[in-house]
């Protein structure tokens, strides 16, 4: 009984509040748009009893979806979504590596104090941490005036509002995803393996690449999903920092619920999105899977 | 020690400064006396002035407050409660799809989620202000919450509720006097996570608030599109300046009781 | 004599505290008890000794509550216990992990179950100082559980499980966790508060020397079913299989086909000097012995006739005795052993067998080996000799013995105060022997490769049906 309870709340509450909610956009996806209230067609009236469902049911297709591969703005944002978030995630993990290796391979007494100050910045606002950019990267800003003081460059390169300032935006705020999973692959393994290699023959460089990033691949792994799925999906990075032209869809999405209150065409946009993310989330699953199984 | 090359302290350098120069760089351009962000002129508190006086900052800073605090204060003890049901209930009918559940609003982008709570709040006519935005965060944050808890509760030695139960409590008391002190550390970092969460939420509290929520992220926002502002630089540094001191008492603390445990786990061997 | 010993399962009068009547646990498919009948008495220290997954903890867990039984009964001082919750048990546990709450002082986990009980408060605190005097623990009140030693810790697990004096208490590997030393002192602590608290004891076990060194009986487990119930003397000179023979202990097993021998008495038998514990009458173990073995309750527990019926005999068939094993008779050729080696040669006198029991064919070529105690019923049967190897005495001359073997010395192994000899006898087999080493630089004069006779009395083995 009491068992039951415990199960029963959570259980209602996700339901309620996760489940639902998304039976509903799924729903809001396969209807029109209506110049109503709620601003969509058709409307289930249960008054009208059987017919009333069936008139629903009959009034729901997949009208939004074909006009999402019609009109190039959508397939675009899909597209280059998944475009900047890939190369974000490589630009993260070119970053994120070298640190997490020097934090490894760093003295014991420094490590505990070395991962603090890659977590704290985790519990910092992310919008602060985004926002932090815009004075560094605009016209004025103090890489401009920097590059400019020191004569690299005599006029100041435009970064704020392109996809460069995209890509920085997600290194910064996701590195901290990249580096935790690589460290910690790192710091378990063994340092003699490193030694054997070279007593083997292997120069360091080559002990790197055959011994150490097989090791790490776990890590490598991890961190690119943990820093893949959520950034295709990213509004506050594109929108700050990105100009007109930063399609992502997690903007679209917004301005096409906030701005043109078209409801059914977001709701298929979330929907698609959610489709999209399925694959890496189930490679990701299945790549963790392995790994745990592979620890045993 | 050996390995730790000249390549390693300069990324590491490289690394960090990556990570603190935007912040520091907040933090100093906070106490210009210059409206223009970018121009050094002096040194100034007067943004901290303006901050403080600004009605509109102080009403959206007492809005986040209480959401996040009856926010992560339901997600943790509905997450807690999930965390259980999931580490220790067993099997019961619909449990890959809690699991399911549980897990998917991890990886679910935020402008879904945020949307998919609006249509659900407007569907059923519930009127959108303080009330959704705790829904709305009590929801996603509960699922990092039981995250966190049942990672601690899966290496909880269950022998420990068993010997509870053996010496004659109910499972109410041996839940209550054994295993939620000792998984406590575990429930306050989720709390404290839930907290963060909500205090940060921009995208699904913009979704889910109506008039008189506006949340601090939500007015910060606002604000940033426009440009950079000094009042948010000093805004930012305060609540940067509460996440470090919060965050390096936290470590020292748990430091010194890890040291102290150790020396008295070594005492006791000794004197055995 | 039976008065002052303890052994309330031979006493038809006494009532079990724990009774389990046709109790089967199944995990899905896996059975991990299997129709287990069984009784355990009050002050009784009883060992499950079993190797990992031959259901000992299973059936404590089912003691204890923390699992139901699929069929059958167990009762506690009579009452159905099967159903109730752990919480509602007069029964507490002590764990193998000794499970002592972390964030409480050992104290307040001593001090946990009688709260549960809302006593009054002088009264726990009389009973908590109580139990930290029995377990020497007064000074280390105060402590965590982290801020003490392993076997402090282990002490206050005891201690706790003790405070609510329940009628039974389990023990669950308790001393598994302690290194060698510190485990045989506080086995005998632990007999030590046994005795002084009155509590019956149940301890689950695979270490077999720590079931024999506490236990009052130990039944011995395997496949979900006890193979053995008996005093750990029993258990060890008259294992009921080869099973329990080759678990417990070290046992030499020589495989033959067993032939009955002539029953009738000569003159000389009379002479013998243990007329009480002489093995049991070849012809008493017929089927007419079981009405007797009820009325005198000679038998393991009073529901050993259920027990045999149904779980005993089918698995080793007529062979099972009725009557409980008793120790075989120390023969007169016994008592010469260790100075065999000393003694002339001289030819085997027959007239000092006991008369009846078993020959054992077991290499074509060789004199058949006498089994005095053997039973007549396995006449014709594969049987198993079981031979302890300190029941063998080791000499490079033929001594005077009902039983010799010829052999060669393969290895030595010197460990001090003994010494086991591998010999390699006739056939092929490997048989060892250990002899004492009472006196300094003893028995150096057999070596490897050394032609030796080993040498057994007429009762030293125990005749099995082969399995």
């Amino acid at each position: 009984m009491r068992r039951a309870v415990l199960i029963a709340v959570p259980y209602l509450w996700l339901l309620a509040l996760f489940l639902v909610p998304f039976i509903i956009v799924l729903k809001i996806s396969l209807s029109d748009i209506a110049l109503a209230r709620p601003p969509y067609a058709p409307q289930l009236d249960l008054n009208e009893g059987w017919a009333g469902i069936r008139a629903f049911f009959t009034g729901l297709d997949l009208e939004n979806f074909t006009f999402l591969t019609t009109d190039d703005l959508y397939w675009k944002a899909y597209l280059s979504s998944v475009r900047i978030a890939a190369v974000a995630t490589l630009c993260t993990l070119l970053v994120g590596y070298p640190i997490a290796y020097g934090m490894a391979r760093a003295p014991q007494e420094w490590r505990p104090t070395l991962l603090m100050l890659v977590i704290l910045p985790f519990w910092t606002s992310f919008l602060i941490r985004v926002y932090s950019w815009i004075g560094i990267l605009s016209t004025e800003g103090v890489l401009n005036q920097f590059l400019m003081g020191i004569g690299l460059i005599g006029e100041p390169l435009t970064i704020l509002n392109t996809n460069t300032a995209v890509y920085i935006g997600i290194v910064y705020t996701y590195l901290p995803f990249m580096i935790l999973p690589i460290y910690s692959a790192l710091e378990k393994m063994d340092e003699s393996l490193l030694e054997a290699a070279e007593d083997l023959g292997s120069s360091r460089l080559a002990a790197f690449w055959l011994v150490t990033i097989p090791l790490s691949r776990n890590g490598i792994v991890a961190g690119c999903f943990l820093v893949f799925i959520p950034s295709i999906g990213e509004f506050v990075i594109p929108s700050l920092l990105g100009g007109s032209d930063t399609l992502m869809i997690g903007k679209v999405l917004w301005e096409e619920f906030f701005s043109n209150r078209d409801w059914p065409v977001a709701s298929a946009v979330a929907v698609v999105l959610l489709l999209i993310l399925i694959i890496p989330i189930v490679l990701f699953q299945r790549s963790e899977e392995k790994a745990r199984e592979a620890g045993r | 020690m050996r390995r730790f090359s000249w390549f390693n302290a300069t990324s590491l350098t490289l690394g960090f400064a990556f990570l603190y120069l935007p912040m520091i760089l907040l933090v100093v351009y906070s106490f210009n006396e210059s409206r223009l962000v970018t121009v050094w002129a002096g040194f100034s508190t007067k943004w901290y002035g303006e901050l403080l006086q600004n009605e509109e900052f102080l009403d959206a800073a007492w809005v986040t407050l209480k959401v996040a605090f009856f926010s992560s204060t339901i997600a943790t003890v509905l997450g807690t409660m999930a965390a259980y049901v999931m580490i220790r209930a067993g099997r019961f009918p619909g449990r890959t799809l809690f699991s399911g559940m549980i897990y998917a609003p991890l990886v679910m982008p935020e402008v879904i989620t945020g949307l998919s709570l609006l249509l659900l709040f407007i569907g059923i006519g519930l009127d959108r202000g303080v009330l959704t935005v705790v829904l709305a965060h009590t929801t996603f944050s509960m699922c990092y919450v039981s995250v966190v808890v049942s990672s601690r509760l899966s290496t909880f030695d269950q022998a420990l509720e068993e010997a509870a139960l053996d010496l004659g409590a109910s499972p109410f008391e041996s839940f209550t006097l054994i295993t939620l002190p000792i998984i406590a550390p575990a429930v306050i970092s989720g709390w404290l996570l839930a907290f963060t969460l909500s205090l940060d939420d921009l995208v699904i509290a913009s979704f889910t608030t109506g008039p008189g929520a506006t949340t601090l992220p939500i007015k910060v926002f606002s604000a940033v599109r426009l440009g950079v502002s000094p009042e948010i630089n000093a805004l930012s540094t305060l609540l940067i300046g509460i996440v470090t001191v919060g965050v390096i008492t936290a470590s020292l603390v748990s430091k010194r009781a890890a040291v102290q445990r150790r020396r008295e786990e070594q005492a006791a061997q000794r004197t055995a | 004599m039976a008065d002052s010993v303890f052994a309330p399962w031979n006493d038809p009068e006494a009532k079990p505290l724990i009774q389990f009547k046709g109790v089967t646990k199944r995990f899905g498919d896996f059975t991990a008890i299997d129709d287990l009948t069984q009784n355990i008495y009050e002050r009784e220290f009883f060992a499950l000794l079993g190797p990992s997954g031959c259901g000992k903890t299973t059936l404590m867990r089912m003691l204890a509550g923390f699992e139901e039984p699929t069929e059958g009964q167990i009762l506690l001082n009579g009452v159905d216990i099967g159903h109730v919750p752990p919480n509602k048990r007069a029964v507490n546990m002590m764990f193998q992990s000794y499970a002592l709450f972390p964030h409480l002082s050992v104290y307040d986990n001593i001090a946990f179950g009688l709260r549960r009980e809302k006593k009054p408060k002088d009264e726990i605190h009389a009973r908590v100082k109580e139990m930290l005097r029995l377990t020497r623990l007064d000074r280390f009140a105060q402590r965590k559980p982290h801020q003490i030693s392993g076997g402090q810790r282990q002490r206050v697990a005891l201690a706790r499980s003790l405070a609510k004096a329940p009628k039974l208490l389990l023990l669950d590997e308790p001393l598994g966790a302690l290194d060698k030393k510190l485990r045989e002192e506080t086995q005998f602590e632990l007999m030590d508060i046994q005795e002084k608290t009155g509590t019956t004891f149940i301890i689950v076990t695979h270490d077999q020397e720590e079931a024999m060194t506490v236990a009052s009986r130990v039944a011995v487990m395997d496949e979900g079913r006890i193979v053995q119930v008996a005093t750990p003397d029993v258990i060890y000179e008259a294992p009921n299989s080869v099973y329990v023979a080759d678990f417990i202990g070290d046992v030499n097993l020589i495989r033959g086909t067993a032939r009955a021998r002539p029953a009738d008495s000569p003159p000389e038998a009379a002479v013998e000097p243990t007329p009480e514990t002489k093995p049991a009458p070849p012809k008493a173990t017929a089927s007419t012995s079981a009405s007797i073995a009820e009325r005198t309750g000679p038998q393991p527990n009073t529901l050993g006739r259920a027990l045999h019926d149904k779980l005993l005999s089918p698995i080793f068939g007529k062979w099972i005795e009725d009557e409980p094993r008793r120790l075989p008779p120390p023969s007169a050729a016994e008592a010469p052993r260790a100075a065999a080696p000393q003694t002339p040669a001289a030819p085997p006198r027959p007239q000092d067998i006991p008369p009846g029991g078993l020959e054992i064919d077991w290499s074509t070529g060789q004199a058949a080996i006498i089994a005095a105690n053997g039973d007549p019923v396995l006449d014709g049967e594969k049987v198993v000799l079981a031979l302890r190897p300190e029941k063998l005495g080791i000499a490079k001359t033929r001594p005077d013995a009902p039983n010799t073997l010829k052999g060669k010395v393969i290895d030595i192994a010197y460990l001090g105060n003994i010494s086991t000899y591998h010999v390699e006898i006739e056939g092929g087999v490997m048989v060892k022997a250990q002899a004492a080493n009472t006196r300094r630089i003893a028995r150096r004069d057999i070596t490897w490769e050394d032609e030796v006779w080993l040498s057994f009395t007429a009762t030293a083995g125990v005749v099995l049906k082969d399995e």
